[in-house]
C-alpha cells in the first residue's frame, strides 16, 4: 500500500511555466493509472515517490515505511526506498547484455539465489532467446519486457511504470498489457502506471486517478470514471465530446425524469438527486451513445432534435458525424451505410446516456 | 655522435606517471563536480582549470613557494622520501599532472553529466549505491571520453616547458625532459639533437591527437 499526500511548487523558467502539484492518494495491490495530458505532473509525481524530487510538503508512506515526511525531514535516498521504477524510454543499461541487466538487479540477492531468480525471471519474461544481447540489438517489444523484468528482479514494494507503451504498435501493447495482468497477479504489490492513453487505463488499471493541472480531479475504477465523469473538465479529457450548457425545467422524483433544456430544446432524462429546479448545469453525453435516423418528415419523438449533418469522418471502427449545435455522434459503419442518404436527420438523446454534472 | 636518448625517455616516464595521477584525481574531482551539489563547487571548478590559464612562471613560481624545502609541505615530502622535491624528476610530474588534472576534468564532468542520467536513475532504483553507479553504470557509458581525455591529458604532460624548467630545472641525465632538451641543445648550437626530438615529439603528439579524435567520433559500424 503506498500513500502519498504531497505538495510541490515549481518555480517558473525561461523556457517552462511554473507548475504546482497537490496530490494525495492511496493506491493498493493492483494496478493504478495515473490518467493525464503531457504536463500534467504524471512524471514529477513519480519522481517523488523513487526520490528524485523533493517536494515541499507532505508525506510519502510504502507499507509501513516512511519515504518522505516534511515535518520530520526525512526523505530516503533514491537507492533505500524499494521501488521499482521503469522509466519512460527504456534505460536498459547499454553496456550490458539483457541478462547482466538483470544481474545487476538482482545483486542484493544472495549469490545461490541470484542465479536461479534471474533465470527464472528471464523465463518467465519470454527473454530466453535473447538474454545474450545489447539492447540495441534487441526489440522494442523485448527491451520494454526486460525493463519490467529488471525492476521486478530487484523485489520492490511497489513498481511505477512512466508511459509503458510509449512508442509500442498495437499488437506490443496488447502483448505488454497481458504481461501487465500476469504480474498484478503474481506480484502483490501496488502497480503504478502514468499514461495519456484513456484505452490503456480500461486494459490494465483497476483504479484509474484522472491527473489535471497537478491536481487529482478525479478517482475511482476506469468504468465508473467515464460512466460518471466528476466534472466537465474530467469530461474534456475522456474525450467526452458532447458537452452543453442546460437548465433543469422539470424534476420528478416519483417517476425518476427530469426535462432538461439546452439550445432550445427540451429532452427527458432520468432524475438527477442533488440538483435543484432551475440549476444550470453541464449535460455530458458520450458520441457513442447518441443514435440518429433520417427526418423524412416524420415530427420528432421525444428527445430526438432535429441537426444538419455539417461533416462525416472516418475513425478505425466507426463513423463520426458532426451535427449542427456542436453535437458529434459516433455509429458504427454498417448502420452509417444503411442511414448515408438521409436527407434530414434526428438526433436521439436516450434518457440513459444523458449525465448531468 | 651517440644520439642521448634519455630527455625522451624522463618525457614518457614523467608524462605517464603524470596521467596516472591525473585520471585518478581528474575523474574524481569531476564526479564530485558533476554528480554531488555543494557550495564552492564551481569555485572549485574554477581552481582546477587555473593552471591552463596562469602564465608558466607564475604557476612555477607559486610552485617553488608551496613545494620548495622551507614550505610546510616541502618539509612533508622530505619527511616522508629523505630528499626535497624540487629538483628532481618527480617535481617534473608534479608540473605535468597539473596541466594534465583540468583537461580530464573538464572532459570527464561533461560526459558524466550527459552520458548517463537515465541510467545512473534507473541503477539507483534498482537499489546500488552511488559507488556501484559509478563503476558499473557511469565510467563504463563515458569509457570513450575518459579514454580521450587521458590520451589529451599525455600530450599535455609529454610537452609541459615552463613549469617544469622552473621548479625541477634543467639536470641533464636527471631532470632534463625532452622539451627543455629541445631548448637545451638549440642555446647549444646542437641542432641536430633539437632536430631529432622535436620530430618525434611531433610524430607521438600528432599519433595522440588522432586517437583521441577517433575516440570522440568513433567510426560508424555497420
Amino acid at each position: 500500500m503506498i500513500e502519498v499526500r504531497i505538495a510541490k511548487r515549481v518555480a517558473p523558467r525561461l523556457d517552462t511555466p511554473g507548475f504546482s502539484l497537490e496530490v494525495e492518494f492511496q493506491a493498493g495491490a493492483g494496478v493504478t493509472a495515473l490518467f493525464g495530458t503531457a504536463g500534467a505532473g504524471k512524471t514529477l509525481v513519480f519522481d517523488a515517490i523513487a526520490g528524485f524530487t523533493r517536494p515541499d510538503t507532505g508525506r510519502i508512506m510504502l507499507d509501513d515505511r516512511i519515504l518522505f515526511d516534511a515535518v520530520s525531514r526525512v526523505h530516503l535516498k533514491p537507492q533505500q526506498r524499494n521501488c521499482g521504477y521503469v522509466l519512460q524510454n527504456e534505460a536498459l543499461f547499454p553496456n550490458m547484455t539483457l541478462r547482466e541487466n538483470l544481474v545487476f538487479a538482482a545483486d542484493r540477492l544472495p549469490r545461490l539465489e541470484r542465479h536461479r531468480g534471474v533465470n527464472e525471471m528471464i523465463d518467465r519474461f519470454g527473454l530466453t532467446n535473447v538474454a545474450g544481447r545489447r539492447p540495441r540489438e534487441a526489440s522494442k517489444t523485448e527491451k520494454q519486457r526486460c525493463s519490467i523484468a529488471r525492476a521486478l528482479m530487484a523485489s520492490p514494494r511497489l513498481l511505477l511504470l512512466d508511459e509503458p507503451a510509449h512508442g509500442l504498435d498495437a499488437s506490443a501493447c496488447a502483448g505488454l498489457y497481458r504481461l501487465l495482468r500476469e504480474a498484478r497477479g503474481d506480484f502483490a504489490i501496488p502497480i503504478l502506471v502514468a499514461t495519456h492513453d484513456l484505452e490503456e487505463c480500461f486494459q490494465i488499471a483497476d483504479k484509474m486517478l484522472v491527473l489535471r493541472d497537478g491536481r487529482i480531479a478525479q478517482g475511482g475504477p476506469p468504468r465508473e470514471v467515464m460512466e460518471q465523469p466528476a466534472s466537465v473538465d474530467v469530461a474534456r479529457l475522456l474525450g467526452i465530446s458532447n458537452l452543453f450548457q442546460a437548465e433543469i425545467t422539470a424534476l420528478d422524483p416519483g417517476r425518476n425524469t427530469s426535462r432538461l433544456r439546452f439550445q432550445d430544446h427540451e429532452i427527458t432524462g432520468t432524475y438527477c438527486p442533488g440538483h435543484l429546479l432551475g440549476d444550470r448545469v453541464w449535460l455530458c453525453v458520450r458520441a457513442g451513445e447518441l443514435r440518429v435516423t433520417g427526418r423524412n418528415g416524420v415530427r420528432p419523438e421525444t428527445n430526438q432534435i432535429p441537426a444538419k449533418l455539417l461533416s462525416v469522418s472516418e475513425m478505425p471502427q466507426t463513423v463520426r458525424l458532426e451535427f449542427s449545435g456542436g453535437i458529434s455522434v459516433e455509429l458504427p459503419r454498417q448502420e452509417f451505410e444503411r442511414q448515408k442518404d438521409n436527407k434530414d436527420w434526428l438526433v436521439e438523446f436516450p434518457p440513459d446516456a444523458l449525465r448531468v454534472l | 655522435m651517440s644520439t642521448n636518448w634519455f630527455p625522451l625517455w624522463l618525457s614518457l616516464r614523467v608524462a605517464a606517471l603524470a596521467t596516472l595521477i591525473s585520471i585518478v584525481f581528474g575523474l574524481w574531482i569531476a564526479y564530485l563536480l558533476a554528480q554531488r551539489t555543494f557550495r564552492g563547487r564551481e569555485l572549485l571548478d574554477a581552481v582546477v582549470t587555473l593552471p591552463l590559464l596562469l602564465p608558466p612562471t607564475v604557476l612555477g613560481y607559486y610552485l617553488l613557494v608551496v613545494l620548495g624545502a622551507s614550505s610546510p609541505l616541502g618539509h612533508l615530502y622530505e619527511s616522508v622520501f629523505g630528499a626535497p622535491l624540487i629538483f628532481t624528476w618527480e617535481a617534473a610530474v608534479v608540473a605535468s599532472t597539473l596541466h594534465a588534472i583540468p583537461l580530464v576534468t573538464k572532459s570527464a564532468r561533461a560526459a558524466f553529466e550527459t552520458a548517463g542520467i537515465r541510467y545512473e536513475k534507473a541503477a539507483r532504483t534498482l537499489g546500488a549505491s552511488d559507488w556501484r553507479v559509478f563503476w558499473r553504470v557511469t565510467l563504463p557509458l563515458s569509457r570513450r571520453t575518459v579514454a580521450g581525455a587521458g590520451l589529451t591529458a599525455f600530450a599535455r604532460a609529454l610537452g609541459d616547458f615552463g613549469v617544469t624548467l622552473m621548479i625541477a630545472g634543467n639536470l641533464p641525465g636527471k631532470t632534463q625532459t625532452a622539451t627543455v632538451g629541445i631548448y637545451d641543445a638549440l642555446q647549444r648550437g646542437d641542432t641536430r639533437t633539437a632536430r631529432l626530438l622535436v620530430l618525434v615529439l611531433s610524430a607521438v603528439v600528432i599519433a595522440i591527437a588522432y586517437g583521441a579524435n577517433r575516440l570522440d567520433h568513433p567510426p560508424v559500424v555497420e
